[in-house]
């Protein structure tokens, strides 16, 4: 477990200030902030690699606010991976276990163990610089969980993936956490990651910890403006994926069934952009694969756009443009039919 | 990228006129003193235990000195390439200082300070030190206007060593000496080693400085300007030659070595 307590550190222009985290044993644990928030300094000072101003590091009943990075034993693996360009692999991952002078067959089995865990057997000889970017990150969490870390600290672990890879590795994360329950804090920008994989999210803003919950609680009790900003414009819904017998893949909630093109199977999120949701007063001949007749039950408008909220239920968040919603004159209570293509649909 | 060089337009075709001009400056006069030296004095001066003694001097002292570099300037480069302090931009135009003043000024300067009159000078002498027509004063000479190279040189290539690397190997338990010694200096090796060699090839090359300190034990640039002094132009060119020879033969070899395996 790990206990953050009134935590202030400087960042030179700004400072992140009274954070306090707590991280169960075990636990998944997302901080989910914008770009230039802090994040990566926030792990950087929990690992004792960036100089705390005021406050507590909890370490399992210990204090370590004053530790030195080496006698902590919190592993990090940055975005860039950061992995050691002047050795192999192998040499990579052994790194910890060889400054700690552990004895040869422990190197073996270790590498071994890491080796077969994350599919990378094949790599163990090469130069980081001739592997690609999710080879790189298999070898970056190898070298990371190597030394059996208390704490693993993700920084960012998908952003510098291509979008093909990056439900692949996340899933793969996730598998990961499941086998072998290290207590992890990731931090992200992306909101769709921080649901799919958190136990539970820290929101990171504006110099500090905006709210903490479960994915449910953020998403659906927003506590300030800017946790909304997060989630709100975004239709995010819990459910399983299925394949009908004819062979078509259909993401079910508890209201309705959504078709979806997705290689996932199984419990999962789905997202679809307000902006990608046509509207109409008919039901709307097309290619598109989901259409359903609702009820627009709220408006915001935001000058030239409106957000509509179309009960079906659920509640579907959809994007209109001013001279679109005159043309069609709608209103509140008025019955629309919402269109979209499977291929609108997220599966995360 | 770098583009394979042709002739295809004028501003290409200027410069590689304008650039063949400063490379004939520097190449033929070098090209000229070797080509044009008698074979047979040259062998007759090589075997000469002056010249020899005078070069293998150079050779050695400047190694010393460069040895001295790395021990005190690589710690220096790694604080000013890692670390913000005051005055730190003060300190880094400093360092550079003995590139620019004249040398000769700069051995006047260092007699003041490790002359045998100098607290420095004394001091020394109790441990049998002394800078005056000594080895250790064309040592000192020789530090003081080369070591501007090494540091430069071992700080850029320490800035390129993305600092997280010493970071995650903090993580994974390495001390601040281990995450040195196993992480930036091999990573900045290359640049620490060009600068060593420039360092070692700008104190061999000294003659003002050194001569302030130490006119004697004789360096080879110190003999070359005696002879050439004493006995003219024609006395002093097979010394002169032969110091190309030996310093442009280490210099190829010195640099094989460090650029070996990697492209340029």
């Amino acid at each position: 477990m790990i206990r953050v307590k009134n935590l202030c550190v400087d960042l030179g222009d700004f400072q992140l200030q009274d954070i306090n985290l707590t991280v169960d044993e075990g636990e998944y644990f997302i901080v989910l902030g914008p770009t230039g928030a802090g994040k990566t300094v926030l792990l950087e000072s929990i690992a004792g690699l960036y100089p705390v101003k005021s406050g507590q590091i909890w370490l399992r009943g210990k204090e370590v606010t004053s530790l030195e990075p080496e006698k902590r034993n919190i592993s990090i693996v940055y975005q860039d991976h950061a992995l050691f360009p002047h050795l192999s692999a192998a040499e990579n991952i052994l790194f910890g276990l060889k400054i700690h002078r552990r004895p040869k067959q422990e190197l073996g089995k270790v590498l071994d163990w890491l080796s077969h865990l994350l599919g990378i057997a094949h790599l163990l000889d090469r130069s980081p610089n001739t592997l690609s970017g999710g080879e790189r990150q298999k070898v970056a969490l190898a070298r990371a969980l190597s030394t059996k870390p208390e704490v693993l600290l993700l920084d960012e672990p998908l952003s510098a993936l291509d979008p093909e890879s990056r439900e692949g590795v996340q899933k793969e994360l996730r598998q990961l956490h499941n086998q072998l329950r290290v207590t992890t804090i990731h931090v992200t920008h992306d909101f769709e990651e921080a649901i799919a994989l958190g136990d539970h999210i820290a929101v990171l803003g504006e110099g500090g910890i905006k709210q903490v919950g479960t994915p449910e609680q953020i998403f659906h009790q927003p506590n300030s403006e800017f946790v909304a900003r997060f989630a709100m414009v975004r239709n995010i819904f819990t459910g399983e994926v299925v394949e009908r017998d004819d062979g078509s893949i259909v993401f079910g909630t508890e209201d309705t069934e959504l078709v979806v093109v997705t290689d996932l199977r199984g419990k999962s999120h789905a997202s679809v952009r307000p902006e990608d949701i046509l509207i109409s007063p008919e039901p709307l001949r097309s290619s598109a694969r989901n259409s359903f007749c609702g009820t627009i039950t709220h408006i915001a408008d935001r000058g030239s756009t409106l957000y509509l909220t179309i009960n079906l239920p659920p509640d579907f968040i959809c994007l209109v443009t001013r001279r679109s919603f005159q043309e069609m004159g709608l209103a509140e209570g008025q019955k629309v039919y919402i269109t979209f293509k499977a291929s609108a649909v997220h599966i995360f | 990228m770098i583009k394979k060089l042709s002739a295809t337009n004028n501003m290409t075709i200027t410069f590689i006129l304008l650039g063949s001009v400063i490379f004939l400056f520097i190449i033929v006069p070098l090209l000229n003193m070797i080509v044009a030296s008698d074979p047979k004095l040259l062998l007759e001066t090589a075997l000469d235990s002056e010249v020899i003694s005078s070069i293998w001097l150079s050779l050695y002292a400047a190694l010393i000195a460069t040895v001295i570099g790395f021990l005190l300037g690589v710690p220096l480069a790694y604080l000013l390439a890692r670390f913000d302090f005051p005055g730190k931009n003060l300190v880094e135009g400093l360092i550079d200082v003995p590139i620019v003043v004249p040398h000769i000024a700069a051995g006047i300067a260092l007699l003041f300070v490790f002359g045998r009159s100098s607290l420095a000078g004394k001091a020394f002498h109790l441990i049998g030190i002394d800078f005056f027509d000594s080895i250790a004063g064309i040592v000192v000479a020789m530090l003081f206007v080369s070591v501007p190279f090494l540091i430069d040189s071992a700080k850029e290539g320490f800035k390129k060593v993305d600092v997280r690397l010493e970071k995650v190997s903090r993580t994974l338990g390495a001390s601040p000496w281990q995450a040195f010694f196993k992480i930036s200096l091999p990573l900045a090796w290359r640049s620490i080693a060009a600068g060593g060699v420039m360092m070692w090839a700008r104190g061999i090359s000294e003659f003002a400085a050194v001569i302030i300190l130490s006119y004697h034990p004789m360096v080879a640039s110190t003999l070359i300007y005696e002879r050439f002094e004493t006995y003219g132009l024609d006395y002093a060119r097979p010394a002169a030659v032969l110091l190309i020879l030996v310093c442009l033969i280490s210099f190829i070899v010195l640099r094989l070595l460090l650029y070996r395996g990697q492209k340029t």
